[in-house]
């Protein structure tokens, strides 16, 4: 790998070398005047390290979904390419060190993946070809048979025009994805209810307070210790007027015989319908399953996640055991191991409803959903 | 029963005048006696009516449903929830027959008296007769078969449980004032749910109201009151041996007053004290179980023992009761474990909070060199789990800790899970420190079997099927907590729409656990019903 002229302060990555023949990127022309567009990747990539420890402060997934896209925009708009294929390069190669900086932070990848299927359409387009829409069909793949070969070498004149114009719709999509959810509330929640949550979500919250705008009912929150969440979302939601109460986790069993309905939001949705979400809400989901009372999981779509549950060895997330065992516990700390997970694997069957800024769908209907975001050959970054 | 009730009839009549005329305490044990007469004489005149109608129950259906509504009446009165006081009165009947000092008959009163239970006998026989219940009341007319394993027994629900009734609220304030201890006030916005319960905030103990010295309660009582209720004497077994210890001071302080029967004055004494206890803290099943059985003894006295034997031999008995039903309960039960092979070489225990059985079995299994490591999963705001967790290490037992919401993510690794019980309830339900139920919960989805340890003297004939109707709510307070400086609950109190839920116990079904370990042996959930019959033939 040749020492490409990168700027001063900016540690060079080994990155694994994709074997598809295309133009050496490393050496990319004029490295002054993407001065500034390197340095705002350098400083996202920092705020996405410095975010996942919990010290920064806490953002969320929505603001990550849409920093990360604004920042696709401008690499688009400001880096020097000539085809699709050189563009889908350097967004994979910027995309791989973004995901490695925050591996649980997964809105990252999705959207990644998302301007690059926004690329491959608009690339079709622009070749006048007709979209592969079913490209899952094994006949059409038989028949087809020149598009694998595909590498996207042709330059348009109207292309970068049209990907940032398809960027920006994908940038108002998601800011409305919180607004959208919440106009279905009233469909789901009828009155004198008694709803459950756990931890603190944005869009559940969001939820809850439209449904409370016309329609009185009950919510108790799970804490979720140690980082007690709960307590700032139960706040917010007394102070809009929601008959609140706080339980403690270990009170989520006794108090579900009284629940009619589980509302939770979740950090990332799997690809075969299960959750990583916050822990506690496996422990919540199998309580709910024992008194057959629905779960119903409020996720927008940048959430859906192309990545098995058993795949890496990324799927849990440890932050520093003295959130569990103080240091104040100084003798015995030694001699103990302690364990703090922040993230809960939720298989699809304990799940009964996704609702997302698009409608409602089961758990069996998401494999479908990802194979209209996400091109196949982009889950593998 | 019912026969000694028949023989003594005409000298009971004296012994209730004599009663009345010397207070009121007497009065309600000389009621039920009453009532049991009644009930006694009834029985016999129904036997006689059985043989003159058995034409008329032919033509009549009998109506099984009738007998039990029209026996309950008779009953509810008979039996309190306590049940200590009923076991006393037939008891002491004798001993108190024995010890009649002077007479003072007044034979127009028993006359009345006589004639009013002829009339109301005569009324029930009727009615009786009527519904045609003859099947129920050769059942019951059998003086052999045990009663309280028959009748239909409909208890007075305990007044902790009914906070939402105002009628219950201010009978108890009446009580408390009679016996001269201050009221505990509810701290704090209820959830809706658990308005039936008490809700009490640490910060308000009950001794601040008591004046200094207080001359109703023993200060060794005021002592344990005050250590129950700030949490520093917590867990069942500590409770209920610090209740017998501050029992046994009291009673190696108590003289007898003059004119006055050590059996029955001690007993009177302890009903402040303990009415002071369940102010502070609510009585735990055990503490009942242990309280029933002081009461018992005491009544069971003779008349003609001195005062210091009878205090010793109370001494003796406390003692015994320890050691036997807590001490040696607890040997047994690690025994059982241990030689069944419950806890075997490469075992990884899970293990809730801090139960002193389950601490007490794995120091004993490591002491004979099993090797097995243990997981402590704990859980806000109690945190017992580390004191668990101290005592275990001190040990050299390797250990693992958690909180509870990332039970989910360790269940893999575990091969087992001892919990602890407060009672074990007569339909099989667990009782247990909140989150125990949902620890049997997950381990059963992980397919990882629960094992239950519980002392006998623990077990309860009440039933509960969830965790509202029956509860303790602690200090709501508690939940608060500060993370990086900020407080989010901080001003709870005036948020009108925001209520905090601190929950002490919740009950776990049978399905979830799959064996309980006692000092009678290995039983199933299920079994405990039969143990607490058993023991009552014992008694």
């Amino acid at each position: 790998m040749t020492a490409s002229p990168q700027p001063p302060g900016c540690t060079p990555e080994v990155l694994p070398r994709q074997n598809t023949g295309m133009v050496e990127l490393l050496t990319m022309p004029g490295p002054y005047k993407e001065t500034d567009l390197t340095e705002r990747v350098e400083a996202f990539l920092s705020d996405l390290k410095r975010g996942g420890t919990g010290a920064g402060p806490l953002r969320g997934s929505a603001e990550t979904a849409r920093e990360t896209t604004a920042l696709l925009r401008k690499i688009t708009a400001q880096a020097r390419w000539s085809s699709a294929g050189d563009l889908m390069e350097i967004i994979r190669k910027d995309g791989r060190r973004m995901t490695a900086a925050q591996p649980s932070e997964t809105t990252v990848g999705n959207m990644i993946r998302r301007v690059l299927k926004i690329i491959r359409e608009e690339y079709a387009r622009s070749r006048g070809s007709s979209e592969e829409a079913d490209q899952e069909s094994l006949h059409k793949l038989l028949t087809s048979g020149g598009l694998s070969e595909e590498n996207f070498r042709q330059p348009f004149a109207l292309l970068k025009s049209n990907v940032i114009e398809a960027i920006n719709e994908l940038l108002t999509e998601l800011e409305g994805t919180t607004d959208n959810i919440a106009m279905q509330a009233l469909e789901h929640i009828h009155s004198n209810e008694v709803i459950m949550t756990i931890g603190r979500s944005r869009t559940v919250e969001a939820f809850l307070k439209d449904a409370a705008r016309k329609r009185k009912f009950h919510v108790i929150v799970a804490e979720c210790a140690p980082f007690c969440q709960g307590h700032e979302m139960a706040t917010n939601l007394s102070k809009a007027g929601i008959e609140t109460t706080v339980i403690t986790d270990a009170a989520i069993f006794a108090v579900m015989s009284r629940v009619n309905k589980v509302i939770i939001g979740t950090q990332t949705v799997l690809a075969n319908g299960g959750l990583r979400a916050i822990n506690g809400t496996h422990t919540l989901a199998l309580a709910a399953k024992h008194h057959s009372t629905p779960l119903i999981v409020c996720a927008p779509m940048f959430k859906l996640s192309p990545q098995f549950p058993n795949e890496e060895d990324t799927f849990h997330k440890f932050v520093s055991p003295h959130e569990v065992l103080p240091f104040t516990e100084g003798e015995i700390l030694s001699k103990v191991n302690v364990h703090c997970p922040v993230f809960d694997y939720v298989p699809p069957e304990l799940i009964t409803l996704f609702i997302s800024n698009i409608g409602g769908h089961a758990p069996s209907y998401i494999y479908r959903l990802m194979s209209e975001l996400y091109h196949p050959e982009d889950h593998e970054l | 029963m019912a026969d000694s009730g028949v023989i003594d009839g005409p000298g009971r009549k004296d012994e209730i005048e004599r009663a009345k005329s010397e207070g009121k305490d007497l009065t309600k044990e000389e009621k039920q006696r009453l009532r049991k007469e009644k009930k006694q004489q009834k029985k016999i005149k129904e036997k006689k009516d059985d043989k003159a109608s058995q034409e008329n129950e032919k033509e009549k259906k009998p109506v099984t449903s009738a007998a039990p509504a029209s026996q309950p009446p008779t009953q509810p009165t008979v039996q309190k929830a306590p049940s200590a006081v009923p076991a006393t009165a037939p008891v002491s009947v004798p001993a108190s027959e024995a010890s009649v000092p002077a007479d003072k008959p007044t034979k127009t009163k028993a006359e009345l008296k006589a004639e009013r239970r002829a009339r109301q006998e005569a009324e029930r026989a009727s009615k009786q007769t009527k519904k045609g219940e003859t099947g129920q009341q050769a059942a019951t007319s059998k003086p052999k078969a045990p009663p309280s394993d028959l009748q239909p027994v409909v208890k007075r629900l305990p007044e902790h449980i009914q906070v939402d009734n105002p009628d219950v609220l201010k009978k108890l304030a009446k009580k408390l004032e009679r016996q001269q201890i201050p009221l505990r006030s509810d701290y704090g916005y209820k959830v809706s749910l658990f308005s039936h319960l008490h809700q009490y905030s640490r910060k308000a103990p009950l001794t601040q109201q008591l004046s200094i010295p207080s001359t109703v309660i023993h200060p060794a009582i005021v002592r344990l009151g005050l250590q129950y209720s700030h949490g520093i004497v917590a867990g069942s077994n500590a409770r209920s041996v610090a209740l017998l210890h501050a029992f046994k001071q009291v009673i190696r302080d108590y003289t007898t007053p003059q004119n006055e029967e050590l059996s029955r004055d001690l007993v009177n004494k302890l009903k402040p004290y303990i009415s002071f206890l369940n102010q502070c803290r609510p009585l735990s099943a055990s503490m009942g179980n242990a309280i029933k059985y002081i009461k018992k003894e005491i009544s069971n006295i003779p008349s003609n023992c001195k005062e210091d034997e009878a205090k010793n031999k109370l001494l003796n008995c406390i003692e015994s009761y320890i050691n036997e039903k807590i001490i040696l309960a607890g040997v047994a039960i690690a025994k059982c474990a241990i030689e069944k092979q419950k806890i075997s070489d490469g075992d990884v225990i899970l293990v809730y909070g801090c139960s002193s059985l389950v601490n007490h079995i794995l120091c004993k299994a490591f002491e004979k060199n099993r090797k097995f490591r243990v997981i402590v999963v704990d859980s806000r705001p109690r945190l017992e789990g580390k004191e668990a967790l101290r005592r275990l290490v001190q040990k050299g037992i390797s250990c693992t800790y958690v909180l509870i919401s990332a039970v989910s993510y360790i269940l893999p690794e575990v091969s087992k899970v001892f919990l602890g019980a407060h009672a074990l309830l007569a339909n099989g339900y667990v009782m247990s420190r909140v989150g125990t139920s949902q620890i049997a919960l997950v381990a059963k989805a992980f397919n990882v079997p629960v094992l239950v340890c519980c002392e006998t003297y623990k077990f309860c004939d009440r039933v509960q099927t969830d965790s509202f109707v029956s509860n303790e709510l602690d200090d709501p307070d508690d939940l608060i907590v500060t993370r990086k400086g900020t407080t989010p609950l901080e001003g709870w109190e005036n948020e009108s729409s925001l209520g905090l839920l601190n929950l002490v116990y919740d009950v776990t079904p049978p399905d979830f656990v799959d064996l309980v370990i006692t000092e009678l042996g290995m039983i199933p959930c299920t079994s405990v019903p039969v143990v607490l019959r058993v023991k009552n033939v014992d008694q």
